[in-house]
C-alpha cells in the first residue's frame, strides 16, 4: 500500500471522527441558531459512563457481548438525558432573548459538566477498554485498516443515513423542517415547537455519545477534558460545512479531516492545526456561510 | 393550596429526576486496578436534597422574573427589601458630591495599598488589576458592540510575545513603528524598561510597587478611555448595532467599520496588559494564554454587567480576589463559575452591576414649555 | 471649606484603616526558622508536587524532634502554584513576604524560571527536588537555585548513547508534544544525534496534544524508516502514539523521558507499554536511607510515596543541614555551606557545583517489562 492510500485514509478516520460530533452542533443550530459548547461534553460524559458501567459489569462478571451492548445503549440514553435537561436548565428560559446570551449559557455548561466530572470522578487520564474487537477478515484488504477504524466510519455512515432518512421522510423530521425554518408558523400550524427542539437535543447527544465511546475506545484513553478539544474540532468542521446543514456537516468534516492529514503526513504534524485553521478562514472569506451553507436573506 | 403542593410535587419530580441523572458518575467509583466499586450513597442524598431547594427557589425565581409573583411567604418580602435597598443605595450614589467622594477615597487607597500591605497582596492585587483591563477591553468588543469573541486571550498573548521577543532579540526595542499592538507594546515596554534605561537599581520591593503603579496608571486610562468612546459617536454606534443590526445599517452607520474599529480597540488593550504581563512573570509559554483564560476573562465581563465599566472593574476584583483568598475553594472555582455563568443568564442577564444608559427624563413643565413653543412657533408659520 | 476637606480626608483615612485591617497579616514567630514549599499542590500535576510537601514535611519533623536547627525549631509554609508561571510569581512573593530562609520547589520548569527572579532579588536560596530545564542553571543568572534532580540535557544524552550503544540502530524519528520540557528534550536528543555519526535523525517533529488521530504523524513515522522513536513528552500522548503503533502492528521502538516514567502510562496503554523505555533518575530506593524514608512516609501518610519523593527529600536535608553547618540563615553562609558540604541523602551523598547541579545524581533507563518499569542494569 503506497504512502499517498495511507494519508487519505486517516484523513477519512479523522473525517468520520469530526463528522460523529459535529452532526449534533449542526443539527441544534439548524432548528435554534445556538452554538452548543457544551455538545462535546456530552460527547465525553457518553464515553465516562459507558467506561464506569462497563467497569462494573465488568467486576460483576458480565460476558463481553453484554457489557458491550448494555453498556453501549445505557450510556447513549443517559447523555440523550444529559441533554434533554440542558435544553430545560440552560436554554429554554432564554429562548427569547439575545443570542449573545444563549451562547454564554452554553459556555457556562460546558465549564459545569467538565468540572462535575472532574471532581465527581477523577482528572487522571483513565485507560479506556478497545471494546470494538479485531475483525481478522480486515487484513484481507488491501488497505491497513484496523477494525476501530472501521467501526468508525461505518456508524458514521449509518448515523449519516439514519438521519437523512428521518429529516426527509417521517413526520418528525418535517416538524424539525418547519420549526427551523419559522417557529411561530409551525407552532400556528400544530407543529409541538417545544418538543421538536427536545428531541432535537436528544437526537444529537445520541450520536455525540456514540461517538464518544467508539473514538475513546479507538483512542484509548479519557479524561475530563476530551469533550472539549474534539468539539471544539468538529465546530469547526460544521462551520466549514455550512452550520445547519446534515451533508454540510460531514462533508465539512472530511474536508478538515483530510486537510490536516496531508497537512501532517507531507508537512509538518507540528502545525496541523494551523492548516485547519487557515482552510476554515479561506473558505469563509470565499463563501461566508460554508461549504453548504444558505446565504442568509435578512428580513427587514 | 393545592397549587403550592403541586408546585412541591413538581420539585420532587425534578430531583428524583437529578438523583437518577447523576447516579453513575456521583454515586460509582470504580477501581480498575483492585476491581473494586465504592458506591458513593451520600453523594446521592445531598444531589436529591440540593436538587429539590435548588429547583424550589429555581421556580420561585422563574415566576418573580415572568411578572407572575405572587406575595409567597418570606422569600418575596426578602426580595422586595433587597431590591428597595439597592435602588436606595444607587439614589445616593448618583449624588454628585458622594460620587466625587466615594471617587477620591477609592483612589486614596488605591493609591496607599502598597505601601500598607505586603509584596504578596500588591502581586496579587496587579493580577486583579489586569483582569481589569482585560475586562474592560473586552468589554468593549462584547459589552458594547455585541460580538461574542472567545479568542480574547490571543490578543493578550500577542503583546506577551512581541514584548518579549523585542527585548530578547532586540535589547530595549526600536521597532516601535510596528502596527498597533506592537505600538503599545513598545510604549508599555519603555515604561517597564526605564528602571534599566537610568540605571536606577531597584529592589525587588520596589519593583512590585513600581509595576503595582503602572498598573494603576492603566486602569484609570483604561476606565477614562472606554467612558469616553461609551459616550462617543463610535461607542454609539457600537450600542446601535448591538441593538438591531439592520436600523442601524439603515440609520447610515458603517456595520463593516463599527465591528472593525470595536475589535481593534477592544485588542489594543489586550496587547498593552499582555506586555506588562511578560515583563512582570519574566517567562512566558503558550500555556498561558488558552481558551480558558478566554473563557474566564469573557467571565468577568458577563458576571461583572456587560458594558457597565463599575460592573467589569467589580467582577474582575471579585473573580480574581477570592479564588486567591480561598484557596481550598479554588478547585470547585470553574464548576461556580459555569454553574453562575448559566444562572446570571437565566436571571439576571445584565450581571452584578447593571449598564446604565444615558437617559433623559422631561418633566411635566419640560413638556408644556415644549409644546407651547411649538405652538408658538406654528403660530408664526400661521401668519 | 475647611470641614469639607477634613472630612473627606477623614473618609480617605477610614478606607484605608478598613483595608490595612483586613489585609494585616499575622507576624511569625521570631524563634522559628521558615522553608518554603512551593509546587503545584492542586490541579492536573498535583501528584508531581504533592509528595515534595510530606518529604519536606518527615525532614523537617525529624530535625524538630532532635531539637531543631541552631536550637531553633524548623516551620513548613506550604505555596500552591498549579505549575502556572503567573501563579509561581504569587506564590514566591508570598514566600519572601513570610521572610522564609529557603525554599523547596518549585516542581515545573517554567514555574521555577518565573518564581526564581522574585528569589534572586531577595537573595533566598531555592532547591528544586525536579525542574529539569537545562538553563536553569546554565544560563548562570540564577546563583540562587540548586536543585537535586539532574536537567534535561544528561537525559537525551542518555537516550541517544542508549539507542547507539545498546540498541545498535541508525534510523531515529525524534518527536515532541510542542511543550517547553518535550521540545527541549527532543532538540537535545536532535542535536547530540547530529554530532554523531553512526546514528540519523529521519524524522523530526511534533505532535499536537489532545488530538483525536494520531495516525497521520505514525504513517509518516513508517515511511521514514525510522526503527525506533525519541519521544519527548508526557505519557497522555506516549500511550496513544505507542498504542495506534501497535494497533497498526508496528514493531517501532520508543524511547521516552521521565515525563513518562509514570504507572498511568501503564495503565492506559496497557500491553502496548510493554518494551518501551524511559529514563528516569536512578533508582536509589534500595538504599538504607531511602527505604527508611519510604518507610517514615508509610508510617505517616499509610501510602507510597509518589514521584520526586526522595529528590524533594534530599533537597529539604541539604537545605536545613546547609543552614545548621553555616550556623546562619544568611544567603551567602547557606549558598557556601550548600556547595562545600556533602550530605548523606537517600540519592546517596550529594553536594552542589557551582552552577547548581547536585553531583551525584543521574539517569537510568529503565523498560516497561510484564506491567511494570524495570531499572535496566549498567
Amino acid at each position: 500500500m503506497n504512502y499517498f492510500t495511507e494519508v487519505v485514509l486517516s484523513g477519512l478516520t479523522r473525517g468520520s471522527i469530526y463528522a460523529l460530533i459535529a452532526l449534533g452542533y449542526t443539527m441544534v443550530y439548524g432548528i435554534i441558531e445556538l452554538i452548543n459548547f457544551a455538545h462535546g461534553e456530552i460527547y465525553m460524559i457518553g464515553a465516562f459512563t459507558a467506561l464506569i458501567l462497563a467497569s462494573v459489569l465488568t467486576i460483576f462478571g458480565f460476558n463481553t457481548i453484554a457489557i458491550l451492548f448494555l453498556a453501549g445503549i445505557i450510556a447513549i440514553v443517559y447523555s440523550s438525558m444529559y441533554g434533554y435537561t440542558m435544553e430545560k436548565v440552560a436554554y429554554k428560559p432564554i429562548r427569547n432573548s439575545q443570542r449573545l446570551s444563549a451562547l454564554i449559557s452554553a459556555i457556562g455548561m460546558s465549564m459545569f459538566l467538565q468540572n462535575y466530572v472532574r471532581i465527581a470522578q477523577t482528572s487522571d487520564f483513565l485507560p479506556f477498554p478497545r471494546i470494538i474487537p479485531r475483525f481478522p477478515w480486515l487484513s484481507a484488504l488491501p488497505v491497513s485498516m484496523s477494525s476501530s477504524q472501521f467501526m468508525i466510519f461505518s456508524s458514521t455512515a449509518v448515523v449519516m443515513v439514519l438521519l437523512t432518512l428521518l429529516i426527509k421522510f417521517t413526520k418528525i423530521g418535517k416538524s424539525m423542517r418547519a420549526a427551523s425554518q419559522d417557529k411561530i408558523m409551525a407552532k400556528l400550524l400544530g407543529v409541538n415547537v417545544n418538543k421538536v427542539i427536545s428531541l432535537t437535543f436528544i437526537i444529537g447527544s445520541a450520536t455525540a455519545a456514540l461517538g464518544g465511546i467508539l473514538i475513546s475506545s479507538y483512542t484509548g484513553q479519557i479524561n475530563f477534558y476530551i469533550g472539549f478539544l474534539a468539539g471544539i474540532k468538529a465546530f469547526v468542521a460544521a462551520v466549514l460545512g455550512g452550520i445547519g446543514s446534515i451533508p454540510g456537516a460531514v462533508l465539512g468534516s472530511f474536508v478538515l479531516g483530510l486537510t490536516e492529514s496531508f497537512g501532517a503526513g507531507y508537512i509538518s504534524s507540528d502545525y496541523e492545526d494551523v492548516f485547519a485553521f487557515i482552510i476554515l478562514a479561506v473558505i469563509l472569506i470565499v463563501k461566508p456561510a460554508g461549504i453548504l451553507g444558505k446565504g442568509q436573506i435578512e428580513k427587514v | 393550596m393545592t397549587q403550592r403542593l403541586n408546585e412541591l410535587r413538581r420539585s420532587l419530580l425534578v430531583s428524583l429526576w437529578f438523583m437518577l441523572l447523576t447516579f453513575p458518575i456521583m454515586v460509582i467509583r470504580v477501581n480498575t486496578i483492585t476491581g473494586t466499586v465504592r458506591w458513593r450513597w451520600t453523594n446521592l442524598a445531598v444531589i436529591g436534597i440540593g436538587s429539590f431547594f435548588i429547583s424550589v427557589v429555581w421556580r420561585y425565581a422563574m415566576q418573580r422574573k415572568a411578572g407572575e409573583a405572587q406575595a409567597v411567604g418570606i422569600l418575596s418580602r426578602v426580595g422586595e427589601r433587597v431590591g428597595a435597598g439597592t435602588k436606595k443605595i444607587g439614589a445616593v450614589l448618583d449624588i454628585p458630591k458622594v460620587r466625587t467622594r466615594l471617587v477620591g477615597g477609592l483612589l486614596a487607597a488605591a493609591v496607599a495599598y502598597p505601601f500598607l500591605n505586603s509584596m504578596y497582596h500588591t502581586n496579587i492585587m496587579i493580577t486583579a488589576l489586569t483582569y481589569v483591563v482585560l475586562g474592560l477591553g473586552l468589554n468593549i468588543i462584547i459589552g458594547l458592540g455585541g460580538m461574542l469573541h472567545i479568542g480574547y486571550a490571543a490578543f493578550y498573548a500577542i503583546g506577551a510575545y512581541s514584548y518579549a521577543l523585542l527585548n530578547m532579540y532586540f535589547g530595549i526595542n526600536f521597532w516601535l513603528a510596528l502596527p498597533i499592538g506592537a505600538a503599545l507594546a513598545g510604549l508599555f515596554s519603555l515604561l517597564i524598561g526605564l528602571p534599566q534605561l537610568f540605571g536606577i537599581d531597584m529592589r525587588l520591593q520596589q519593583t512590585t510597587v513600581f509595576v503595582y503603579f503602572i498598573m494603576l496608571a492603566v486602569v484609570i486610562l483604561t476606565i477614562f478611555v472606554v467612558h469616553r468612546l461609551e459616550n462617543s459617536r463610535i461607542g454609539r454606534q457600537w450600542v446601535a448595532m448591538k441593538e438591531d443590526y439592520i436600523a442601524c445599517q439603515a440609520m447610515g452607520v458603517s456595520i463593516a467599520k463599527a465591528k472593525l474599529t470595536a475589535l481593534g480597540i477592544g485588542a489594543i488593550w489586550g496587547g498593552l496588559v499582555g506586555v506588562i504581563f511578560a515583563a512582570r512573570t519574566t517567562f512566558i509559554n503558550p500555556a498561558s494564554f488558552t481558551v480558558w483564560e478566554s473563557v474566564i476573562i469573557l467571565s468577568t465581563v458577563v458576571l461583572g454587567g456587560m458594558g457597565s465599566i463599575p460592573g467589569v472593574f467589580v467582577g474582575a476584583l471579585v473573580l480574581m480576589l477570592l479564588p486567591e483568598y480561598l484557596r481550598p475553594f479554588a478547585q470547585y472555582r470553574m464548576l461556580i463559575f459555569g454553574a453562575l455563568l448559566v444562572t446570571m443568564m437565566v436571571f439576571r442577564p445584565s450581571g452584578f452591576i447593571k449598564k446604565r444608559r444615558k437617559a433623559y427624563t422631561i418633566t411635566e413643565a419640560e413638556r408644556q414649555s415644549v409644546i407651547k413653543a411649538e405652538l408658538e412657533d406654528d403660530g408664526e408659520v400661521e401668519e | 471649606m475647611k470641614r469639607k476637606i477634613s472630612r473627606k480626608l477623614l473618609f480617605a483615612l477610614l478606607v484605608l484603616a478598613g483595608v490595612a485591617l483586613v489585609f494585616a497579616g499575622c507576624a511569625g514567630d521570631e524563634q522559628e526558622i521558615a522553608i518554603g514549599v512551593a509546587g503545584a499542590h492542586s490541579g492536573d500535576l498535583a501528584s508531581y508536587g504533592l509528595p515534595s510537601v510530606n518529604a519536606a514535611q518527615l525532614v523537617a519533623d525529624q530535625y524538630n524532634e532532635n531539637g531543631g536547627v541552631m536550637g531553633r525549631q524548623v516551620r513548613l509554609i506550604v505555596e500552591d502554584d498549579v505549575c502556572q508561571p503567573e501563579i509561581a510569581v504569587n506564590t514566591a512573593a508570598k514566600l519572601v513576604g513570610d521572610d522564609v530562609a529557603g525554599v523547596i520547589g518549585h516542581i515545573c520548569s517554567g514555574a521555577t524560571r518565573a518564581a526564581l527572579g522574585t528569589y534572586v532579588g531577595s537573595e533566598i536560596p531555592v532547591i528544586s527536588p525536579s525542574a529539569t530545564s537545562p538553563s536553569l542553571t546554565q544560563d548562570g543568572q540564577h546563583p540562587n537555585f540548586f536543585r537535586t534532580i539532574a536537567s534535561d540535557d544528561a537525559q537525551a544524552r542518555l537516550q541517544v548513547d542508549f539507542v547507539i550503544n545498546e540498541l545498535g540502530l541508525s534510523q531515529v524519528a525524534v518527536l515532541h508534544d510542542q511543550g517547553d520540557y518535550g521540545r527541549g528534550l527532543a532538540e537535545f536528543a536532535r542535536d547530540f544525534i547530529e554530532e554523531e555519526s553512526s546514528v540519523e535523525v529521519v524524522m523530526f517533529d511534533g505532535v499536537t496534544p489532545g488530538a483525536v488521530d494520531y495516525s497521520a504523524v505514525i504513517n509518516r513515522v513508517a515511511q521514514s524508516g525510522a526503527e525506533v522513536i525519541i519521544y519527548g513528552g508526557y505519557h497522555p500522548e506516549a500511550s496513544r502514539l505507542v498504542g495506534q503503533m501497535r494497533d497498526r502492528d508496528m514493531e517501532t521502538l520508543l524511547v521516552s523521558g521521565d515525563g513518562v516514567m509514570d504507572d498511568t502510562f501503564i495503565r492506559v496503554a496497557g500491553e502496548a507499554a510493554e518494551g518501551v523505555y524511559a529514563t528516569s533518575p536512578m533508582d536509589t530506593s534500595t538504599s538504607a536511607i531511602a527505604i527508611e524514608a519510604a518507610e517514615l512516609h508509610r508510617e505517616r501518610y499509610g501510602e507510597e510515596p509518589g514521584a520526586f519523593f526522595l529528590n524533594a527529600y534530599a533537597a529539604t536535608q541539604a537545605l536545613l543541614n546547609a543552614i545548621d553547618v553555616a550556623e546562619s540563615t544568611e544567603y551567602a553562609d547557606v549558598t557556601a555551606a550548600l556547595r562545600n558540604n556533602s550530605v548523606e541523602t537517600p540519592l546517596g551523598p550529594i553536594s552542589f557545583d557551582e552552577r547548581g547541579d547536585a553531583t551525584g545524581v543521574g539517569f537510568s533507563m529503565y523498560q516497561v517489562q510484564n506491567g511494570t518499569y524495570v531499572e535496566l542494569g549498567n
